[in-house]
Protein backbone atom coordinates (compact mmCIF):
# COMPACT_ATOMS: atom_id res chain seq x y z
CA UNK A 1 0.00 0.00 0.00
CA UNK A 2 3.04 2.23 0.80
CA UNK A 3 4.56 1.39 -2.50
CA UNK A 4 1.35 2.26 -4.33
CA UNK A 5 1.26 6.05 -3.02
CA UNK A 6 4.59 6.72 -3.35
CA UNK A 7 4.36 5.57 -6.93
CA UNK A 8 1.30 7.82 -7.29
CA UNK A 9 3.14 10.90 -5.25
CA UNK A 10 6.14 10.64 -7.91
CA UNK A 11 4.06 10.39 -10.34
CA UNK A 12 1.91 13.50 -9.69
CA UNK A 13 5.15 15.76 -9.08
CA UNK A 14 6.28 14.75 -12.35
CA UNK A 15 3.08 15.86 -13.88
CA UNK A 16 3.25 19.24 -11.87
CA UNK A 17 6.71 19.97 -13.07
CA UNK A 18 5.78 19.33 -16.53
CA UNK A 19 2.27 21.66 -16.03
CA UNK A 20 4.79 24.39 -14.45
CA UNK A 21 6.99 24.29 -17.60
CA UNK A 22 4.32 24.72 -20.27
CA UNK A 23 2.99 27.50 -18.22
CA UNK A 24 6.08 28.93 -18.37
CA UNK A 25 6.90 28.16 -21.87
CA UNK A 26 2.74 29.45 -22.74
CA UNK A 27 3.35 32.51 -21.06
CA UNK A 28 6.91 33.04 -22.83
CA UNK A 29 5.15 32.58 -26.02
CA UNK A 30 1.88 34.73 -25.31
CA UNK A 31 4.03 37.98 -25.31
CA UNK A 32 4.96 37.80 -28.89
CA UNK A 33 2.92 38.37 -31.53
CA UNK A 34 3.22 35.27 -33.94
CA UNK A 35 3.38 32.48 -31.39
CA UNK A 36 0.62 34.46 -28.95
CA UNK A 37 -2.47 31.81 -29.63
CA UNK A 38 0.13 29.29 -29.47
CA UNK A 39 1.30 30.13 -26.15
CA UNK A 40 -2.14 30.13 -24.56
CA UNK A 41 -3.24 26.98 -26.29
CA UNK A 42 0.01 25.29 -24.52
CA UNK A 43 -0.63 27.13 -20.80
CA UNK A 44 -4.16 25.14 -21.40
CA UNK A 45 -2.29 21.87 -21.71
CA UNK A 46 -0.65 22.41 -18.58
CA UNK A 47 -3.50 23.62 -16.54
CA UNK A 48 -5.50 20.38 -18.12
CA UNK A 49 -1.93 17.98 -16.91
CA UNK A 50 -2.54 19.80 -13.44
CA UNK A 51 -6.07 18.75 -13.11
CA UNK A 52 -5.67 15.42 -14.08
CA UNK A 53 -2.79 15.21 -11.86
CA UNK A 54 -4.41 16.41 -8.56
CA UNK A 55 -7.07 13.45 -10.36
CA UNK A 56 -4.70 10.82 -9.79
CA UNK A 57 -2.90 12.24 -6.57
CA UNK A 58 -6.46 12.32 -4.83
CA UNK A 59 -6.24 8.30 -4.99
CA UNK A 60 -4.05 7.98 -2.62
CA UNK A 61 -7.46 8.78 -0.01
CA UNK A 62 -8.58 5.95 -1.79
CA UNK A 63 -6.12 3.60 -1.07
CA UNK A 64 -6.34 4.78 2.46
CA UNK A 65 -9.69 4.28 3.38
CA UNK A 66 -10.95 1.61 5.55
CA UNK A 67 -12.81 -1.21 3.84
CA UNK A 68 -14.06 -1.73 0.22
CA UNK A 69 -17.41 -0.07 1.03
CA UNK A 70 -15.69 2.90 2.28
CA UNK A 71 -13.24 2.99 -0.72
CA UNK A 72 -16.03 2.35 -3.55
CA UNK A 73 -17.97 5.37 -1.83
CA UNK A 74 -14.55 7.65 -1.73
CA UNK A 75 -13.86 7.06 -5.07
CA UNK A 76 -17.07 8.00 -6.35
CA UNK A 77 -17.13 11.20 -4.10
CA UNK A 78 -13.47 12.54 -5.16
CA UNK A 79 -14.22 11.95 -9.09
CA UNK A 80 -18.26 12.69 -8.77
CA UNK A 81 -18.13 16.25 -7.21
CA UNK A 82 -15.15 17.71 -8.86
CA UNK A 83 -16.03 16.96 -11.98
CA UNK A 84 -19.88 17.30 -11.90
CA UNK A 85 -18.58 21.33 -10.11
CA UNK A 86 -16.04 21.12 -13.66
CA UNK A 87 -18.66 20.08 -16.17
CA UNK A 88 -20.88 22.97 -15.27
CA UNK A 89 -18.32 25.86 -14.63
CA UNK A 90 -16.85 24.94 -18.49
CA UNK A 91 -20.35 24.85 -19.97
CA UNK A 92 -20.80 28.69 -18.00
CA UNK A 93 -17.24 29.96 -18.99
CA UNK A 94 -17.21 28.32 -22.53
CA UNK A 95 -20.52 29.89 -23.05
CA UNK A 96 -19.28 33.44 -21.80
CA UNK A 97 -16.56 33.47 -23.45
CA UNK A 98 -18.08 33.08 -27.14
CA UNK A 99 -21.05 35.32 -26.31
CA UNK A 100 -19.31 38.45 -25.25
CA UNK A 101 -19.01 41.08 -27.06
CA UNK A 102 -15.33 42.87 -27.96
CA UNK A 103 -16.36 46.32 -26.24
CA UNK A 104 -17.36 44.03 -23.14
CA UNK A 105 -13.97 42.60 -22.47
CA UNK A 106 -12.65 44.81 -19.89
CA UNK A 107 -15.57 43.40 -17.78
CA UNK A 108 -15.48 40.48 -18.61
CA UNK A 109 -11.64 40.17 -17.43
CA UNK A 110 -12.71 41.73 -14.21
CA UNK A 111 -15.67 39.32 -13.91
CA UNK A 112 -13.45 36.06 -14.51
CA UNK A 113 -10.64 37.45 -12.53
CA UNK A 114 -12.90 38.08 -9.68
CA UNK A 115 -13.62 34.25 -9.91
CA UNK A 116 -10.53 33.25 -9.65
CA UNK A 117 -10.16 35.36 -6.22
CA UNK A 118 -13.16 33.59 -4.84
CA UNK A 119 -12.31 30.25 -5.47
CA UNK A 120 -9.11 30.77 -3.70
CA UNK A 121 -10.99 32.53 -0.77
CA UNK A 122 -13.32 29.11 -0.63
CA UNK A 123 -10.27 27.05 -0.82
CA UNK A 124 -8.71 28.44 1.63
CA UNK A 125 -12.10 27.74 3.47
CA UNK A 126 -12.32 24.25 2.77
CA UNK A 127 -9.03 23.79 3.39
CA UNK A 128 -9.92 25.36 7.36
CA UNK A 129 -13.09 23.04 7.60
CA UNK A 130 -11.25 19.94 6.91
CA UNK A 131 -9.70 20.94 10.10
CA UNK A 132 -7.34 18.11 10.62
CA UNK A 133 -5.91 20.14 7.95
CA UNK A 134 -2.67 18.78 6.34
CA UNK A 135 -0.26 20.01 8.90
CA UNK A 136 -0.70 22.33 12.60
CA UNK A 137 2.07 24.88 12.37
CA UNK A 138 2.06 28.24 12.50
CA UNK A 139 3.54 28.85 9.25
CA UNK A 140 0.51 26.81 7.05
CA UNK A 141 -1.94 29.35 9.49
CA UNK A 142 -0.68 32.41 8.52
CA UNK A 143 -0.59 31.95 4.50
CA UNK A 144 -4.31 30.02 4.69
CA UNK A 145 -4.79 33.62 6.17
CA UNK A 146 -3.45 35.28 3.23
CA UNK A 147 -5.04 33.05 0.79
CA UNK A 148 -8.48 34.41 2.59
CA UNK A 149 -7.00 38.18 2.66
CA UNK A 150 -5.81 38.21 -0.23
CA UNK A 151 -8.52 36.16 -2.17
CA UNK A 152 -11.32 38.38 -0.82
CA UNK A 153 -9.77 41.40 -1.76
CA UNK A 154 -9.41 39.98 -5.73
CA UNK A 155 -13.01 39.15 -5.69
CA UNK A 156 -14.93 42.09 -3.91
CA UNK A 157 -12.18 44.52 -6.15
CA UNK A 158 -13.05 42.49 -8.84
CA UNK A 159 -16.41 42.42 -8.97
CA UNK A 160 -16.51 46.33 -7.91
CA UNK A 161 -14.39 47.14 -11.18
CA UNK A 162 -16.75 45.10 -13.31
CA UNK A 163 -19.81 47.12 -12.20
CA UNK A 164 -17.63 50.18 -12.49
CA UNK A 165 -17.00 49.03 -15.95
CA UNK A 166 -20.53 48.08 -17.26
CA UNK A 167 -21.59 51.27 -16.07
CA UNK A 168 -23.75 50.37 -13.18
CA UNK A 169 -24.61 53.42 -11.13
CA UNK A 170 -24.76 51.71 -7.76
CA UNK A 171 -20.86 51.22 -7.86
CA UNK A 172 -19.71 55.11 -8.64
CA UNK A 173 -19.62 55.88 -4.52
CA UNK A 174 -17.15 57.14 -2.64
CA UNK A 175 -16.25 56.44 0.90
CA UNK A 176 -15.41 58.97 2.99
CA UNK A 177 -11.91 59.44 4.63
CA UNK A 178 -10.97 56.14 2.75
CA UNK A 179 -7.19 55.94 3.84
CA UNK A 180 -8.58 55.97 7.36
CA UNK A 181 -11.28 52.76 6.52
CA UNK A 182 -8.67 50.89 4.70
CA UNK A 183 -5.89 51.24 6.87
CA UNK A 184 -8.00 50.22 9.88
CA UNK A 185 -9.70 47.43 8.15
CA UNK A 186 -5.93 46.29 6.75
CA UNK A 187 -5.27 46.38 10.59
CA UNK A 188 -8.17 44.31 12.01
CA UNK A 189 -8.23 41.71 8.76
CA UNK A 190 -4.42 41.33 10.00
CA UNK A 191 -5.39 41.17 13.63
CA UNK A 192 -7.76 38.17 12.51
CA UNK A 193 -5.25 35.96 10.83
CA UNK A 194 -2.80 36.46 13.56
CA UNK A 195 -5.71 34.99 16.11
CA UNK A 196 -6.45 32.81 13.93
CA UNK A 197 -2.64 31.60 13.74
CA UNK A 198 -2.58 31.16 17.31
CA UNK A 199 -6.09 29.41 17.82
CA UNK A 200 -4.58 27.34 14.98
CA UNK A 201 -0.91 26.06 15.95
CA UNK A 202 -1.79 25.80 19.67
CA UNK A 203 -4.75 23.74 18.97
CA UNK A 204 -4.91 19.56 19.97
CA UNK A 205 -6.45 17.53 17.82
CA UNK A 206 -8.66 17.57 15.08
CA UNK A 207 -11.25 20.41 14.62
CA UNK A 208 -10.35 23.75 15.04
CA UNK A 209 -10.92 25.85 18.69
CA UNK A 210 -12.80 29.00 19.23
CA UNK A 211 -10.14 31.45 18.52
CA UNK A 212 -9.49 30.23 15.45
CA UNK A 213 -13.04 30.57 14.34
CA UNK A 214 -13.53 34.10 15.27
CA UNK A 215 -9.95 34.96 13.46
CA UNK A 216 -11.20 33.07 10.33
CA UNK A 217 -14.68 35.03 10.14
CA UNK A 218 -12.75 38.46 10.98
CA UNK A 219 -10.47 37.88 8.33
CA UNK A 220 -12.66 36.87 5.45
CA UNK A 221 -15.54 39.74 6.54
CA UNK A 222 -12.87 42.18 6.55
CA UNK A 223 -11.02 41.84 3.59
CA UNK A 224 -14.72 41.53 1.54
CA UNK A 225 -15.32 44.70 2.73
CA UNK A 226 -11.30 46.08 1.63
CA UNK A 227 -11.62 44.76 -1.80
CA UNK A 228 -14.88 47.00 -1.66
CA UNK A 229 -13.36 50.32 0.18
CA UNK A 230 -10.26 49.82 -2.03
CA UNK A 231 -11.61 49.58 -5.43
CA UNK A 232 -14.52 52.10 -5.34
CA UNK A 233 -13.31 55.47 -5.11
CA UNK A 234 -11.10 54.67 -8.17
CA UNK A 235 -11.84 56.22 -11.22
CA UNK A 236 -12.61 55.26 -15.20
CA UNK A 237 -9.22 56.13 -16.56
CA UNK A 238 -7.24 54.65 -13.95
CA UNK A 239 -9.07 51.01 -14.58
CA UNK A 240 -6.23 49.92 -16.80
CA UNK A 241 -3.73 49.98 -13.88
CA UNK A 242 -6.65 48.86 -10.72
CA UNK A 243 -7.31 45.72 -13.36
CA UNK A 244 -3.74 44.72 -13.83
CA UNK A 245 -3.00 44.73 -9.86
CA UNK A 246 -6.40 42.61 -9.26
CA UNK A 247 -4.88 40.56 -11.74
CA UNK A 248 -1.57 40.10 -9.98
CA UNK A 249 -3.81 39.67 -6.61
CA UNK A 250 -5.79 36.68 -7.74
CA UNK A 251 -2.74 34.91 -9.02
CA UNK A 252 -0.99 35.76 -5.68
CA UNK A 253 -3.99 34.04 -4.21
CA UNK A 254 -3.56 30.89 -5.77
CA UNK A 255 0.26 30.86 -4.66
CA UNK A 256 -0.31 31.10 -1.44
CA UNK A 257 -3.65 28.45 -1.45
CA UNK A 258 -0.37 26.15 -2.26
CA UNK A 259 1.98 26.72 0.58
CA UNK A 260 -0.43 25.11 3.32
CA UNK A 261 -0.97 21.74 0.83
CA UNK A 262 2.89 22.33 -0.16
CA UNK A 263 1.19 22.27 -4.05
CA UNK A 264 4.17 22.79 -6.11
CA UNK A 265 2.29 23.58 -9.59
CA UNK A 266 0.13 26.23 -7.59
CA UNK A 267 3.22 28.15 -6.15
CA UNK A 268 4.73 28.59 -9.46
CA UNK A 269 2.34 29.20 -11.79
CA UNK A 270 0.16 31.55 -8.96
CA UNK A 271 3.49 33.16 -8.26
CA UNK A 272 4.05 34.02 -12.37
CA UNK A 273 0.55 35.40 -12.67
CA UNK A 274 1.20 37.80 -9.41
CA UNK A 275 4.51 38.60 -10.97
CA UNK A 276 3.77 39.14 -14.36
CA UNK A 277 0.40 41.37 -13.22
CA UNK A 278 2.08 43.59 -11.08
CA UNK A 279 4.33 44.14 -13.88
CA UNK A 280 1.79 45.11 -15.98
CA UNK A 281 0.70 47.58 -13.14
CA UNK A 282 4.06 49.66 -13.45
CA UNK A 283 4.04 49.74 -17.11
CA UNK A 284 0.56 51.10 -16.73
CA UNK A 285 1.38 53.62 -14.34
CA UNK A 286 4.57 54.72 -15.75
CA UNK A 287 2.22 55.47 -18.82
CA UNK A 288 0.18 57.73 -16.90
CA UNK A 289 3.52 59.05 -15.23
CA UNK A 290 1.58 57.97 -11.42
CA UNK A 291 2.98 56.44 -8.72
CA UNK A 292 1.35 53.15 -8.04
CA UNK A 293 0.77 53.94 -4.23
CA UNK A 294 -0.80 57.65 -4.84
CA UNK A 295 -3.39 56.05 -6.76
CA UNK A 296 -4.31 53.73 -4.14
CA UNK A 297 -4.07 56.01 -1.27
CA UNK A 298 -4.39 59.71 -2.99
CA UNK A 299 -7.71 60.70 -5.39
CA UNK A 300 -7.23 61.98 -8.30
CA UNK A 301 -8.76 65.32 -9.88
CA UNK A 302 -9.98 66.38 -6.85
CA UNK A 303 -8.17 69.32 -7.06
CA UNK A 304 -9.32 71.49 -9.85
CA UNK A 305 -6.90 72.73 -12.69
CA UNK A 306 -6.27 76.95 -11.21
CA UNK A 307 -4.59 77.54 -14.40
CA UNK A 308 -7.43 78.18 -16.64
CA UNK A 309 -7.91 81.61 -15.10
CA UNK A 310 -6.87 83.32 -17.91
CA UNK A 311 -8.74 84.25 -21.32
CA UNK A 312 -11.62 81.37 -22.03
CA UNK A 313 -11.38 80.75 -25.53
CA UNK A 314 -13.92 78.90 -27.33
CA UNK A 315 -13.37 75.33 -29.31
CA UNK A 316 -14.40 75.59 -32.91
CA UNK A 317 -17.15 73.86 -34.46
CA UNK A 318 -16.69 72.33 -38.11
CA UNK A 319 -19.37 70.59 -40.07
CA UNK A 320 -18.97 67.11 -42.14
CA UNK A 321 -18.48 68.81 -45.27
CA UNK A 322 -16.09 70.93 -44.00
CA UNK A 323 -13.98 68.07 -42.57
CA UNK A 324 -14.38 66.03 -45.79
CA UNK A 325 -13.16 68.67 -47.70
CA UNK A 326 -9.72 68.66 -45.30
CA UNK A 327 -9.04 64.95 -45.13
CA UNK A 328 -9.67 64.55 -48.46
CA UNK A 329 -6.70 67.14 -49.17
CA UNK A 330 -4.67 65.15 -46.23
CA UNK A 331 -1.55 62.75 -47.48
CA UNK A 332 -0.53 61.49 -43.79
CA UNK A 333 -3.27 61.20 -41.63
CA UNK A 334 -3.17 59.55 -37.81
CA UNK A 335 -6.31 58.09 -35.80
CA UNK A 336 -5.80 58.42 -32.04
CA UNK A 337 -8.76 56.49 -30.64
CA UNK A 338 -10.04 56.42 -27.01
CA UNK A 339 -12.29 55.16 -24.49
CA UNK A 340 -15.08 57.11 -26.43
CA UNK A 341 -14.31 54.90 -29.69
CA UNK A 342 -15.37 51.94 -27.26
CA UNK A 343 -18.41 53.46 -25.95
CA UNK A 344 -19.62 54.66 -29.45
CA UNK A 345 -18.77 51.24 -30.77
CA UNK A 346 -17.45 52.90 -33.61
CA UNK A 347 -14.34 50.40 -34.42
CA UNK A 348 -15.41 48.84 -37.81
CA UNK A 349 -17.27 52.58 -38.91
CA UNK A 350 -13.05 53.62 -38.12
CA UNK A 351 -11.72 50.81 -40.37
CA UNK A 352 -13.57 51.67 -42.89
CA UNK A 353 -12.71 55.73 -42.82
CA UNK A 354 -9.10 54.05 -42.80
CA UNK A 355 -9.88 52.29 -46.05
CA UNK A 356 -11.63 55.07 -48.12
CA UNK A 357 -8.65 57.04 -46.88
CA UNK A 358 -5.88 54.48 -47.99
CA UNK A 359 -8.03 54.28 -51.37
CA UNK A 360 -7.38 57.78 -51.40
CA UNK A 361 -3.73 57.58 -51.48
CA UNK A 362 -3.29 58.59 -47.94
CA UNK A 363 -1.10 57.04 -45.14
CA UNK A 364 -3.00 56.06 -42.09
CA UNK A 365 -1.57 55.01 -39.16
CA UNK A 366 -3.56 54.28 -35.55
CA UNK A 367 -1.71 55.88 -32.20
CA UNK A 368 -2.49 53.63 -29.29
CA UNK A 369 -2.06 55.25 -25.67
CA UNK A 370 -1.10 52.69 -23.28
CA UNK A 371 -3.85 53.68 -21.24
CA UNK A 372 -6.37 54.70 -23.97
CA UNK A 373 -9.39 52.97 -22.68
CA UNK A 374 -10.38 50.91 -19.71
CA UNK A 375 -7.79 48.08 -19.84
CA UNK A 376 -4.44 47.62 -20.73
CA UNK A 377 -4.34 47.13 -24.86
CA UNK A 378 -7.90 48.04 -24.87
CA UNK A 379 -8.07 49.37 -28.28
CA UNK A 380 -5.66 46.91 -29.51
CA UNK A 381 -8.55 44.53 -29.23
CA UNK A 382 -11.17 46.45 -30.61
CA UNK A 383 -9.15 47.81 -33.87
CA UNK A 384 -8.07 43.85 -34.03
CA UNK A 385 -12.04 43.28 -34.06
CA UNK A 386 -12.42 45.21 -37.12
CA UNK A 387 -10.15 43.77 -39.27
CA UNK A 388 -6.68 46.80 -39.02
CA UNK A 389 -3.88 44.82 -38.99
CA UNK A 390 -1.27 45.50 -35.77
CA UNK A 391 1.44 46.90 -37.85
CA UNK A 392 -0.76 49.92 -38.33
CA UNK A 393 -1.19 50.17 -34.54
CA UNK A 394 1.38 52.38 -33.44
CA UNK A 395 2.85 53.66 -30.27
CA UNK A 396 3.02 57.06 -28.87
CA UNK A 397 6.84 56.79 -29.16
CA UNK A 398 6.82 55.57 -32.84
CA UNK A 399 4.31 58.18 -33.61
CA UNK A 400 5.28 61.33 -31.72
CA UNK A 401 8.67 62.27 -33.58
CA UNK A 402 6.65 62.24 -37.05
CA UNK A 403 3.71 64.02 -36.09
CA UNK A 404 4.62 67.52 -37.47
CA UNK A 405 4.56 65.47 -40.84
CA UNK A 406 0.76 64.97 -40.13
CA UNK A 407 -1.87 66.26 -42.05
CA UNK A 408 -4.17 65.56 -40.17
CA UNK A 409 -4.53 64.07 -36.48
CA UNK A 410 -8.36 62.27 -35.61
CA UNK A 411 -8.52 61.82 -32.17
CA UNK A 412 -11.79 59.80 -31.38
CA UNK A 413 -13.02 60.15 -27.81
CA UNK A 414 -9.97 60.56 -26.16
CA UNK A 415 -9.17 63.31 -24.20
CA UNK A 416 -6.38 63.42 -21.58
CA UNK A 417 -3.95 60.95 -23.41
CA UNK A 418 -3.73 63.83 -26.15
CA UNK A 419 -3.94 66.51 -23.40
CA UNK A 420 -0.91 68.95 -24.33
CA UNK A 421 -0.88 70.51 -20.14
CA UNK A 422 0.56 66.83 -19.51
CA UNK A 423 3.80 68.70 -21.08
CA UNK A 424 3.21 72.52 -20.80
CA UNK A 425 1.17 73.24 -17.93
CA UNK A 426 3.05 72.39 -14.22
CA UNK A 427 0.08 73.02 -12.41
CA UNK A 428 -1.69 70.51 -13.81
CA UNK A 429 -2.43 67.08 -12.02
CA UNK A 430 -1.33 65.48 -15.60
CA UNK A 431 1.85 67.32 -15.80
CA UNK A 432 4.71 64.99 -16.69
CA UNK A 433 2.56 61.97 -18.24
CA UNK A 434 3.81 60.74 -21.89
CA UNK A 435 1.20 62.02 -24.12
CA UNK A 436 0.33 61.37 -27.64
CA UNK A 437 1.33 64.68 -29.68
CA UNK A 438 -1.84 64.97 -31.32
CA UNK A 439 -1.36 69.11 -31.03
CA UNK A 440 1.65 69.02 -33.48
CA UNK A 441 -0.50 67.83 -36.21
CA UNK A 442 -1.06 70.22 -39.27
CA UNK A 443 -4.70 69.77 -38.26
CA UNK A 444 -6.43 68.17 -35.53
CA UNK A 445 -10.11 66.70 -35.50
CA UNK A 446 -11.55 66.40 -32.14
CA UNK A 447 -14.63 63.85 -32.26
CA UNK A 448 -16.36 64.59 -29.19
CA UNK A 449 -19.83 63.94 -27.78
CA UNK A 450 -20.06 67.53 -25.92
CA UNK A 451 -18.56 70.09 -24.71
CA UNK A 452 -17.55 68.08 -20.98
CA UNK A 453 -13.99 67.42 -20.09
CA UNK A 454 -12.35 63.82 -19.75
CA UNK A 455 -12.76 61.59 -16.98
CA UNK A 456 -10.47 63.55 -14.63
CA UNK A 457 -12.01 66.71 -15.28
CA UNK A 458 -9.35 68.61 -16.78
CA UNK A 459 -9.95 71.04 -18.84
CA UNK A 460 -8.28 70.29 -22.20
CA UNK A 461 -6.09 73.18 -24.10
CA UNK A 462 -6.14 70.76 -27.16
CA UNK A 463 -9.61 71.87 -28.04
CA UNK A 464 -9.12 75.50 -28.17
CA UNK A 465 -5.61 75.76 -29.82
CA UNK A 466 -5.56 77.44 -33.71
CA UNK A 467 -5.04 74.29 -35.76
CA UNK A 468 -8.27 72.25 -34.03
CA UNK A 469 -11.61 71.75 -35.06
CA UNK A 470 -14.23 69.63 -32.88
CA UNK A 471 -16.78 67.73 -34.66
CA UNK A 472 -19.72 66.93 -32.35
CA UNK A 473 -21.83 64.12 -32.34
CA UNK A 474 -21.60 60.75 -31.15
CA UNK A 475 -18.61 59.40 -32.94
CA UNK A 476 -19.84 56.43 -34.99
CA UNK A 477 -22.40 58.57 -36.89
CA UNK A 478 -19.68 61.09 -37.59
CA UNK A 479 -17.29 58.70 -39.06
CA UNK A 480 -19.61 56.78 -41.07
CA UNK A 481 -20.78 59.89 -42.24
CA UNK A 482 -17.18 60.92 -43.29
CA UNK A 483 -17.25 57.89 -45.24
CA UNK A 484 -20.27 58.18 -46.81
CA UNK A 485 -18.89 61.51 -47.94
CA UNK A 486 -15.97 59.90 -49.29
CA UNK A 487 -17.92 57.19 -51.74
CA UNK A 488 -19.91 60.16 -53.35
CA UNK B 1 5.39 21.44 8.27
CA UNK B 2 9.27 21.21 8.57
CA UNK B 3 11.36 24.09 8.29
CA UNK B 4 13.19 22.52 5.44
CA UNK B 5 10.14 22.21 3.46
CA UNK B 6 9.08 25.71 4.31
CA UNK B 7 11.94 26.97 2.77
CA UNK B 8 11.89 24.79 -0.13
CA UNK B 9 8.64 26.41 -0.59
CA UNK B 10 9.65 30.09 -0.11
CA UNK B 11 12.01 29.28 -2.52
CA UNK B 12 10.46 27.90 -5.19
CA UNK B 13 8.07 30.82 -4.47
CA UNK B 14 10.67 33.81 -4.96
CA UNK B 15 12.41 32.15 -8.10
CA UNK B 16 9.30 32.22 -9.83
CA UNK B 17 8.81 35.86 -9.04
CA UNK B 18 11.93 36.16 -10.29
CA UNK B 19 11.36 34.11 -13.52
CA UNK B 20 7.57 35.73 -14.37
CA UNK B 21 9.45 39.11 -14.00
CA UNK B 22 11.40 38.54 -16.81
CA UNK B 23 9.27 36.76 -18.97
CA UNK B 24 6.89 39.78 -19.25
CA UNK B 25 9.20 42.79 -18.74
CA UNK B 26 9.19 43.21 -22.86
CA UNK B 27 5.90 42.40 -24.15
CA UNK B 28 4.82 45.10 -26.55
CA UNK B 29 1.47 47.19 -25.34
CA UNK B 30 -0.82 45.51 -28.33
CA UNK B 31 -0.31 42.33 -26.62
CA UNK B 32 -1.25 43.28 -23.01
CA UNK B 33 -5.31 42.18 -23.08
CA UNK B 34 -4.41 38.91 -24.06
CA UNK B 35 -1.50 38.61 -21.85
CA UNK B 36 -3.63 39.87 -18.89
CA UNK B 37 -6.43 37.47 -19.99
CA UNK B 38 -4.46 34.94 -20.56
CA UNK B 39 -2.34 34.97 -17.70
CA UNK B 40 -5.60 35.16 -15.60
CA UNK B 41 -6.86 32.01 -16.62
CA UNK B 42 -3.98 30.63 -15.30
CA UNK B 43 -4.63 32.05 -12.02
CA UNK B 44 -7.67 29.60 -11.89
CA UNK B 45 -4.86 27.11 -11.40
CA UNK B 46 -6.60 26.91 -7.67
CA UNK B 47 -9.08 24.63 -9.03
CA UNK B 48 -5.93 21.71 -8.21
CA UNK B 49 -6.31 23.29 -4.58
CA UNK B 50 -10.39 22.99 -4.75
CA UNK B 51 -10.03 19.36 -6.32
CA UNK B 52 -7.34 18.51 -3.26
CA UNK B 53 -9.72 20.18 -0.57
CA UNK B 54 -12.66 18.30 -1.51
CA UNK B 55 -10.77 15.23 -1.48
CA UNK B 56 -10.13 15.63 1.85
CA UNK B 57 -13.20 16.60 2.92
CA UNK B 58 -14.71 13.41 1.40
CA UNK B 59 -11.79 11.33 3.14
CA UNK B 60 -12.71 12.87 6.71
CA UNK B 61 -16.45 12.15 5.97
CA UNK B 62 -16.26 8.43 4.96
CA UNK B 63 -14.03 7.28 7.63
CA UNK B 64 -15.91 9.76 10.21
CA UNK B 65 -13.68 11.58 11.42
CA UNK B 66 -13.38 15.04 13.13
CA UNK B 67 -16.35 17.30 12.30
CA UNK B 68 -19.33 16.04 10.10
CA UNK B 69 -20.99 19.67 10.10
CA UNK B 70 -17.81 21.64 9.47
CA UNK B 71 -16.60 19.01 6.86
CA UNK B 72 -19.96 19.25 4.74
CA UNK B 73 -19.28 22.71 4.76
CA UNK B 74 -15.85 22.75 3.62
CA UNK B 75 -17.12 20.08 0.57
CA UNK B 76 -19.78 22.76 -0.19
CA UNK B 77 -16.83 25.67 0.00
CA UNK B 78 -14.75 23.03 -2.49
CA UNK B 79 -17.55 22.46 -5.34
CA UNK B 80 -18.36 26.03 -5.18
CA UNK B 81 -14.54 26.63 -5.37
CA UNK B 82 -14.23 24.15 -8.45
CA UNK B 83 -16.95 25.53 -10.39
CA UNK B 84 -15.72 29.49 -10.26
CA UNK B 85 -12.28 28.16 -10.86
CA UNK B 86 -13.51 26.12 -13.96
CA UNK B 87 -14.98 29.24 -14.77
CA UNK B 88 -12.47 31.06 -14.50
CA UNK B 89 -9.76 28.65 -16.16
CA UNK B 90 -12.23 27.68 -19.73
CA UNK B 91 -14.13 31.48 -20.02
CA UNK B 92 -10.50 32.76 -19.67
CA UNK B 93 -8.26 30.25 -22.50
CA UNK B 94 -11.51 30.66 -24.55
CA UNK B 95 -11.41 34.67 -24.33
CA UNK B 96 -7.97 35.01 -25.42
CA UNK B 97 -8.39 32.33 -27.82
CA UNK B 98 -10.87 34.38 -29.67
CA UNK B 99 -9.36 38.10 -29.11
CA UNK B 100 -5.80 36.24 -30.42
CA UNK B 101 -7.61 35.07 -33.40
CA UNK B 102 -8.94 38.63 -34.26
CA UNK B 103 -5.15 40.04 -34.36
CA UNK B 104 -4.13 39.95 -37.84
CA UNK B 105 -0.92 40.74 -40.04
CA UNK B 106 -1.32 43.18 -43.02
CA UNK B 107 -2.82 40.88 -45.66
CA UNK B 108 -3.85 38.23 -43.88
CA UNK B 109 -7.57 36.70 -43.89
Amino acid sequence: MNTASNIINALCFIMYIAASIFFILGIKKLGKANTARKGNLLSGVGMGIAVIAVFINNIIYVIYADGVGHKIALFFMIFGIPLFAIIAGSIVGFLWSKKVEMTGMPELVALFNGFGGLASLLVALSQFCAGKALTNDAFSAITLGLTIAIGAVAFTGSIIAWGKLSGKKAFKKNVPVPNFVNGILCGVGLIGIIFYAFGYSSKTGTGANALGVIGIILTVVVFIVLGVTLVIKIGGGDMPVIISFLNALSGLAAAFAGFPIQNTVLIVSGCLVGASGLILTLIMCKAMNRKFFDLLFKSFGAKKSTAAAGEQKEPKAMSIEDAFLILEAAKNVVIIPGYGMAVAQAQHAVKELCDVLEENGAEVNFAIHPVAGRMPGHMNVLLAEANVPYEQLKTSDDINPQMSNVDVAIVIGANDVVNPAAINDESSPLYGMPIVNAYEARTVFVLKRGKGTGFSGIENPLFTNENTVMIYGDAKQTVSQLVVEFEN
Amino acid sequence: MDIGTIMLLVFIFILAAFLGVELISKVPSQLHTPLMSGTNAISGITIVGAIAATAVDSYLIIEGRGSLAAEIIGLIFGFVAIFFATVNVIGGYFVTDRMLGMFKKKGDN
